[in-house]
């Protein structure tokens, strides 16, 4: 006796109906919010910048490839399936037994190799446009060195020293400033990835890397770490900040500045030169010149801490300070044991460095 | 002429007390009990990782959700991947060999028995050796515990800088172990195929999953030593103080990823071509046909296995290498699909023309030829260098792995279970349950990972514990999720079949699918001897050849 599931062709066809349909129905209401508008989201077919405006182009023809390879494929397992599924009366006998056939065999080698030769153009020409892209006169040079958990970007050319919030000019018609980007680490491998501007690029100690980018509209932009760097990669978080050639001309020149020495926070001074701040932490033009902890020299000039988790305010530096295992738990902040009173001291210092 | 039926009544253990059957497993060597052995404690570790999963899932249903700390968040996934690679993807196509080789080519056990038995053992207790860390690993205060630097393990993350205690060792050394069991039982089931082939069965006649079973089992002794290799050197620089990986003196962190993936990538196809091979025998049997193209899909299959060891760099695509050297790996990677496109072609021949019944085996083996060939094309969109700049390390090609591991082989290990549950139970799963089981999966599947793709597409990159709201990502995590416990509810089923179904299940017979390779011309289950007599082939299909006799296969090969 043959084991038979479906008596009921009906229930087959219905099965087949519902999951089809339930199929079509959450794919539907997945693709509308990935395609429709969204501010805030890193949506990589929503470029905002070369190369990522050029790598949608070709993801858009390779889609397209492979949705019309899905469609003939699925159409004719859909086919075989229902014309020659099993029916009452077939049990009598087997049939006709086709062992192969070598025309057919030769069909369904040769199309794919098309299709293969056709993508493998089309890729080799977008990585060396891409990748053997050289920086024209004006481009912006910088330097992001990926740390355990956060970024350093430093400005060799402009003698700028910051971090997380990385800040570049936006390219207008007639003045291209694209950002060519050297990438390091100080630790273990990273990934640099703002997906509406270009793809990923890794940071890996003892390699250097480069990647580019030439945003033209003005904004603050959201991105990542890509590649699992221990406890908190979730939260090292990139800001790229694009601003008019005029802003950022300005912003340069605020950097520029050795911080200045405000005189109604002598004490608040004293206290963060007095705890271990200085041996992790740069503010310069002072005697702090640690390298293992972001640069302070312009800290109130960005908009986040702790690499992007929360917004710069005086109530978050206090909370920062009081226990950053706290806010960021596994960072390499330790807790500093300090009492309130150094706490609000050290606050008020750093909210002078603007 | 073919084979002969064995006369012999179904032979009945004396019902033996529990130590003794313990004792019996202990001191086994015969190829069943080792393979569903093998097969049984694979699906132990799959439900472990599996939780692992859910509390993965769990965790990212809703933004900045605190469920787990990071670091146990971190221990999950690392586990969860180690887990399903190495403790159940390997023992399971170790099992499927072990069980099913010997019977399929007509001899009585595999060529080396206790060698057989001693792989068990060796991926038994380097399985446990890596749970046990979770007790025994204390390494510095507060930190330790289990392995957490990712199933890939990136340099230089796994220093002991970086990497304190001794989690990343228990990592090491469990996997080593876990690798000799592997080795041998490769070993073993190649010099198996080669040498105890029973009276007529040319290589040209061998059933295709024993074809298959080669090819991989070759590809695990040509990969495996890039892993075992780089974990040694990883060890020499962890207590010795080499310097293969470690930055700070020079070493490159980025030769770790190319040991790593020369085994990693083969890895894949050594995990899906055991699937293909249940595929390449269910489907000609539920559709009443010979396999199309026999020699091609042997042809096609040995492909896979060349162009598969020249592809690993295409996990690298983001780690800076010049365009020369991506547009290379990109080309590899195209052709593999190739061969790939033509098994898909040559399943599809095999139905066309056919009676296809729709019984429990066949209902997985379809699921999976619709879900590999999105696995596929969702492998070409990553092959596709720039586009990959955008989709690795994202979402996106979480979804893309899930799909050929889950979508493609665990569909075809569950298609090969139904399958062949009643040869080595001599009773069917329960089919009510069965088809609750296919249906909870596949929904649950498609709720998680399609979703997944989208969150690829957006941005989200993966191995992250937390996000931000606000990103697009909330909806579709929370639809993985449901689609995660779903999943989880179908294995829960599958675990109440087979338990039930061994006491319970209608009785089978030799024969009950109507097929044509040798196993299931003996008893169910086999008897230790497998056959009374040996057989002797005369073509691809003996059983068909015995089942017609004025139509035999043999006249047309």
């Amino acid at each position: 006796m043959r084991l038979s599931l479906y008596a009921n062709q009906r229930t087959l066809r219905a099965v087949i109906v519902f999951a089809f349909s339930l199929f079509c129905f959450i794919g539907f209401g997945h693709v509308e919010p990935a395609f429709g508008k969204n501010d805030g989201v890193t949506n990589i077919f929503r470029p905002l910048s070369q190369p990522a405006q050029e790598i949608k182009e070709t993801s858009f023809l390779v889609l397209l490839v492979c949705a019309v390879i899905f469609i003939v494929v699925a159409g004719l397992l859909i086919y075989a399936i229902v014309r020659f599924r099993h029916r009452a009366g077939d049990e009598a006998s087997e049939p006709p037994q086709v062992y192969g056939s070598n025309q057919i065999e030769l069909a369904w080698t040769v199309l794919p190799i098309l299709v293969v030769f056709v993508l493998i153009l089309v890729t080799s020409r977008t990585i060396a446009d891409i990748q053997n892209r050289k920086a024209p006169p004006g481009a912006v040079q910088a330097t992001v060195v990926g740390h355990q958990w956060w970024w350093e970007i430093r400005y060799p050319e402009l003698g700028i020293v910051t971090a997380n919030e990385l800040h570049v000019p936006a390219s207008t018609g007639d003045k291209r400033r694209p950002a060519f980007l050297k990438l390091q680490s100080a630790d273990v491998a990273h990934s640099f990835w703002v997906p509406q501007f270009a793809g990923k690029t890794d940071l890996i100690p003892n390699k250097e890397n480069r990647m580019w980018f030439e945003p033209t509209k003005p904004g603050t932009y959201l991105g990542n770490c890509a590649e699992y760097c221990g406890t908190q990669h979730a939260r090292m978080l990139i800001r790229v900040v694009v601003q008019t050639p005029e802003e950022f001309d300005r912003w340069v020149r605020d950097q520029q500045q050795a911080t200045s020495v405000a005189t109604n926070v002598a004490d608040s001074r004293k206290a963060f030169f007095a705890n271990s701040c200085v041996n992790c932490h740069t503010i310069r033009g002072t005697s702090a010149q640690g390298k293992f902890g972001p640069d302070l020299t312009h800290l109130m000039s960005r908009e986040m801490l702790a690499g992007g988790v929360v917004p710069n305010t005086a109530d978050n530096l206090r909370l920062w300070l009081r226990d950053p295992q706290k806010i960021k738990v596994g960072c390499l902040m330790p807790n500093m044991q300090m009492t309130d009173t150094e706490v609000d001291e050290i606050v008020a210092y750093l909210q002078t460095l603007k | 002429m073919a084979t002969q039926e064995i006369a012999l009544p179904a032979v009945r253990e004396p019902s033996a007390s529990l130590m003794e059957r313990l004792h019996g497993l202990v001191i086994t060597v015969d190829h069943k009990k080792l393979g569903l052995m093998y097969i049984g404690t694979a699906l132990g570790f799959l439900v472990v990782a599996g939780l692992m999963a859910v509390g993965i899932r769990l965790q990212l249903a809703v933004p900045v959700n605190k469920l787990l700390e990071p670091d146990v968040f971190n221990r999950f996934f690392t586990m969860h991947g180690t887990s399903m690679v190495f403790l159940v993807g390997m023992p399971i196509i170790a099992g499927l060999g072990n069980y099913l080789v010997p019977l399929m080519i007509g001899t009585r056990d595999m060529a080396f028995p206790r060698l057989n038995a001693f792989g068990y053992w060796m991926f038994l207790f380097g399985g446990l050796l890596l749970y046990f860390s979770y007790l025994g690993a204390p390494g510095l205060a507060g930190h330790g515990s289990a392995p957490d630097v990712g199933w890939f393990a990136y340099a230089p993350l796994t220093a002991r800088a970086f990497s304190r205690g001794t989690s990343t060792d228990y990592w090491i050394l469990s996997l080593l172990l876990t690798s000799v069991g592997s080795t041998v039982s490769a070993i073993n089931v190649i010099a198996t195929t080669i040498a105890l082939r029973c009276p007529g069965m040319k290589l040209m006649r061998m059933p295709l999953l024993v074809w298959l079973m080669l090819v991989t089992n070759f590809m695990i002794l040509l990969a495996l030593p890039g892993l075992s290799g780089a974990q040694i050197m990883l060890l020499i620089d962890r207590y010795p103080g080499g310097h293969f990986f470690d930055t700070q003196a020079g070493g490159s962190a980025v030769i770790w990823q190319h040991f790593f993936w020369i085994f990693g990538h083969p890895e894949v196809y050594i995990l899906m071509i055991p699937a293909f091979a249940c595929l390449s025998e269910i489907i000609p049997v539920f559709s009443r046909k010979p396999i199309f193209g026999y020699p091609i899909m042997v042809g096609a299959t040995a492909m896979i296995g060349l162009i598969s060891v020249s592809v690993w760099a295409h996990h690298m695509f983001s780690v800076g290498m010049t365009s020369v050297g991506n547009t290379f790996f990109a080309i590899s990677t195209f052709l593999v699909a190739i061969p790939t496109g033509i098994k898909i072609f040559n399943w599809l021949g095999t139905m066309y023309g056919g009676r296809i019944r729709f019984e429990l085996p066949m209902l997985f083996c379809i699921a999976f030829l619709f879900q590999f060939l999105i696995a596929g094309l969702t492998g070409v969109m990553l092959a596709v260098v720039p586009f990959n700049w955008q989709l690795t390390d994202s979402y996106f090609v979480v979804a893309h792995f899930h799909y050929t591991l889950v979508g493609a082989f665990l569909f075809g290990i569950f298609a090969g279970f139904y399958y062949w549950y009643p040869k080595a139970v001599g009773r069917f799963l329960d089919p009510r349950l069965g088809l609750w089981h296919f249906w909870l999966f596949v929904i649950g599947f498609h709720l998680t990972f399609d979703t997944l793709h989208f969150a690829g597409f957006l941005g989200m990159p993966r191995r992250i514990f937390t996000y931000d709201a606000g990103r697009g990502w909330d909806t579709l995590n929370f639809i993985a999720t449901v689609g995660a416990l779903c999943q989880a509810t179908a294995i829960l089923v599958l675990a109440i079949n087979i338990v039930r179904s061994a006491k319970k299940g209608r009785l089978a017979g030799n024969d009950p699918w109507d097929a044509w390779t040798l196993e299931w011309s003996t008893n169910s289950p086999p008897p230790d001897y497998n056959f009374a007599t040996m057989p002797t082939v005369r073509s691809r299909r003996p059983l068909w050849d015995l089942k017609h006799p004025e139509d035999p296969d043999w006249k047309y090969e």
